[in-house]
């Protein structure tokens, strides 16, 4: 649903993406992480065919992102930085008019709005002057536009900032109907734990040139090492380890608490256990043990920094 | 056609509805449609009776048209606000960044924002005129003729849509309405001199040059919009921040096309000098064509315009020569600098009319000067001067003066020209910068040097070369 082939943009003598690649197949989210000023708004602008690439190509929902623009950016919502709305006038006439400049049909549009309103809470303010709107409101309002007229890609660029607890929660949840309803999501954010909640594929932007691009847990594993598995036991225990299966390894001992670094969880897990049951270890908890993808976004952007420093 | 013109016409129908609820643009305009027509027509009325005392009536007849044209003038002023407002304003809110991600087309964006601005104070504009029109009639007023009329609502919308446009121009250059409000000066002072030339045509009376005046500013208007499409991309509206003066960036794209590549002074003749003739060859045509009919114009005029000469005044030319060579001695150095510097203000000031009028104005001095020549020229011819005279005069210095200041001319046709078409990855300021080296190569390279031989020519050789003619 979304590709992108060495996109590169430059702005004058500075280089803002720098050869990015992206697949992103339908019903999928896809979340762009990375710091300020890193390409990522670049990189979104390129794939809703605002900017032109310096070189490269890519195709949003089948279309390409230069020869196909007006296609392209019928086919997708965007979800921009500064929501820029219209003060002087209210969330129905604003989505009219959004309604009307994406050709929809009139009635169909008013249950459109209608139900977009209600879903997000904002029924009630459908007659406020978008002026008086809360940073929540104009944020959810926003999001409304991007999915006005039900595109097949979203891209959505901090989608959940300014928002209280109890808006965000709803947002997200809508991202992931959004997502069940076979969408393309891209979102931009800084919130890692958000990232990790609705993510199925994870891209870390560093001075425009993407430094880790996979799933979570193939990001976590590439950058942290195997998974770590934590087992609490009953009792303290000094005994002999048994011989424990190959692509297993022992990484911490305490007490009552043994630390395992574990290859191929699928296939070593039940062995591992087997052979400490038969051992007659009281278990208590088998567990893997926290990584955030906090931690792999550091170790990530630490990394390259120390290569770039090197260099 | 229509489904195409759709879009363009929702955004004219959002902007419009907000300008209705801002009381700042709201209240001028009720101001100026309403009261400002009603204090006109006391004002016409009260110069109509004081200028009756004295007898100068005319003044009071010419005042009529003039206030009408002051009454639709100061609603369409407002245009220029409401256009930056409506381009920069949108663009410093971030408001336009979902209107680019929209299916709308660059020019349906730049045609509905443009009708936005221009509508609303043009319509007021009617209205005012209309109102003062009817107190008119009611105070028993003359009114002007139906034509004269016509011809001021045509000036006035020419002039708000000329304004606009030029307003899009100066907004593709901002991203804050407090820059695009320091560009607007190169709108608000060219159109102040153009009202104060419309204002002296009015009291003239001599309404046909009005029209001419409709006729330049359609194509002006005309111009400006096509510069307007030209520049007005997503990418220049949301991909560069250009209010900050970096004179380095600057000079670099100017240096890039001043140099065109060339390392040595040799090279740069050899090769940047011609490659640039060659991107200018139609304007030179176009120069060429408009300097031989400034000519044969000029030449035209002698029978509107006689001055009567004796025909032995001609014959006694050489007299005349005689005492600018004993003025100008062989090889004395100021008569040539007075020349050349006389030719290089003429350069100067078709570049400054080229700047504000997208090369356009620049054509005139050429073709003023070949005007003048040719009349004086013809003039002489009907009291009695050969052609070998006539060519005695001209061709010593001309052939290298003229050439000279049709690449020159060219050079700001072009800058026009470039202005005006769309050059993708570019913005106005770049494709302007290397215009601008491109007049400075010609200029430096060329026209002054050429210039200065011309001049030592016209000062140590034309009268020699004509005395010998006269004789």
């Amino acid at each position: 649903m979304i590709f992108a082939e060495d996109l590169t943009k430059y702005f004058a003598d500075f280089l803002a993406v720098n050869s990015v690649n992206l697949d992103v197949p339908s019903g999928q989210v896809l979340v762009l992480l990375g710091p300020n000023g890193a390409g990522k708004t670049t990189t979104v602008r390129m794939l809703t065919s605002i900017l032109v690439p310096s070189r490269g190509r890519a195709q949003v929902a089948g279309f390409d992102v230069v020869h196909q623009a007006d296609k392209v950016r019928s086919s997708v919502g965007v979800l921009t930085e500064h929501h820029g709305l219209y003060g002087r006038m209210n969330s129905v006439e604003y989505l009219e008019f959004f309604g009307k400049l994406y050709s929809l049909n009139s009635i169909a549009l008013q249950k459109r709005i209608d139900d977009l309103l209600d879903q997000f809470g904002l029924a009630d303010a459908r007659k406020k002057r978008l002026g008086e709107y809360s940073k929540g409101m104009r944020q959810k309002l926003a999001l409304v536009r991007a999915i006005l007229h039900d595109p097949p890609v979203l891209l959505l660029d901090e989608p959940t900032s300014a928002m209280d607890p109890e808006s965000a929660r709803m947002v997200r949840d809508a991202i992931v109907a959004l997502r069940s309803e076979n969408r393309t999501i891209v979102l931009c954010t800084h919130n890692l734990l958000e990232a990790e909640e609705l993510a199925d594929q994870v891209a870390i932007i560093r001075r425009g040139r993407i430094i880790v691009n996979g799933s979570i847990e193939s990001i976590k594993r590439e950058l942290l090492g195997p998974s770590e598995y934590e087992m609490k036991l009953a009792s303290e225990f000094d005994g002999l380890i048994p011989e424990l299966p190959p692509g297993v390894e022992l990484t911490l001992r305490q007490a009552d608490t043994l630390h395992f670094c574990i290859d191929v969880p699928e296939i070593s897990n039940p062995v591992l256990l087997r052979r400490l049951l038969d051992q007659k270890l009281e278990i208590v908890s088998f567990q893997e043990a926290t990584r955030s993808l906090e931690q792999a976004y550091l170790e990530a952007v630490n990394r390259t920094a120390e290569e770039e420093r090197l260099v | 056609m229509f489904s195409q013109l759709r879009p363009a016409f929702i955004i004219t129908e959002r902007e419009v509805r907000d300008q209705l609820r801002d009381w700042r643009i709201i209240f001028p305009v009720i101001g100026l449609t309403i009261f400002f027509p009603f204090l006109m027509n006391f004002t016409a009325q009260q110069m109509l009776g004081f200028v009756r005392q004295y007898g100068a009536t005319i003044i009071g007849e010419r005042m009529v048209p003039f206030l009408l044209m002051i009454v639709g003038f100061f609603p369409i002023s407002v245009s220029l606000v409401i256009a930056l407002e409506t381009f920069v304003g949108e663009k410093e809110r971030s408001s336009i960044e979902p209107l680019l991600n929209s299916p709308l087309k660059d020019w349906q964006l730049y045609l509905g924002k443009l009708l936005s601005a221009v509508v609303p104070p043009l319509f007021s504009s009617y209205l005012g005129m209309t109102v003062y029109i009817i107190g008119l009639a009611f105070s028993r007023i003359k009114l002007p003729s139906a034509d004269l009329m016509v011809l001021i609502f045509l000036l006035t919308t020419v002039q708000a849509v000329m304004m606009v446009s030029g307003a899009v121009v100066v907004s593709c250059q901002a991203t804050s309405v407090r820059a695009a409000n320091l560009l607007a000066s190169f709108i608000i002072i060219p159109v102040a001199l153009l009202i104060q030339g419309e204002s002296v045509v009015m009291f003239w009376g001599n309404y046909r040059t009005l029209w001419w005046a409709v006729i330049g500013l359609i194509v002006l208007a005309g111009l400006l919009m096509r510069v307007g499409l030209a520049h007005f991309r997503r990418e220049e509206l949301l991909g560069r921040e250009i209010d900050v003066l970096n004179l380095h960036w600057g000079w670099g794209i100017f240096s890039k096309a001043f140099t065109g590549g060339a390392h040595t002074p040799k090279d740069w003749y050899l090769k940047t000098i011609p490659q640039t003739l060659r991107r200018i060859r139609y304007p030179i045509l176009i120069m060429t064509i408009l300097a031989a009919v400034g000519f044969v114009l000029g030449a035209a005029q002698v029978h509107n315009f006689d001055i009567p000469l004796k025909d032995t005044n001609v014959q006694n030319l050489n007299q005349s020569f005689q005492r600018v060579l004993n003025m100008w001695p062989l090889f004395s150095y100021q008569p040539v600098l007075a020349i050349w510097w006389q030719n290089m203000r003429v350069m100067l000031l078709a570049m400054l009319l080229g700047v504000f009028s997208m090369g356009i104005l620049g054509v005139i001095p050429l073709m003023a000067s070949m005007g003048v020549t040719g009349y004086l020229i013809g003039l002489l011819s009907l009291h009695g001067m050969s052609l070998n005279q006539s060519l005695g005069l001209i061709l010593p210095h001309g052939f290298i003066e003229i050439p000279a200041v049709i690449i020159a001319s060219a050079a700001v046709l072009q800058a026009g020209a470039i202005l005006a078409t769309p050059t993708p990855d570019k913005t106005v300021g770049e494709v302007w910068l290397a215009a601008l080296a491109d007049w400075v190569k010609l200029m430096v390279g060329l026209v002054i040097p050429l210039l200065l031989i011309a001049a030592g020519i016209e000062a140590w050789v034309t009268p020699r070369v004509a005395m010998l003619f006269f004789h």
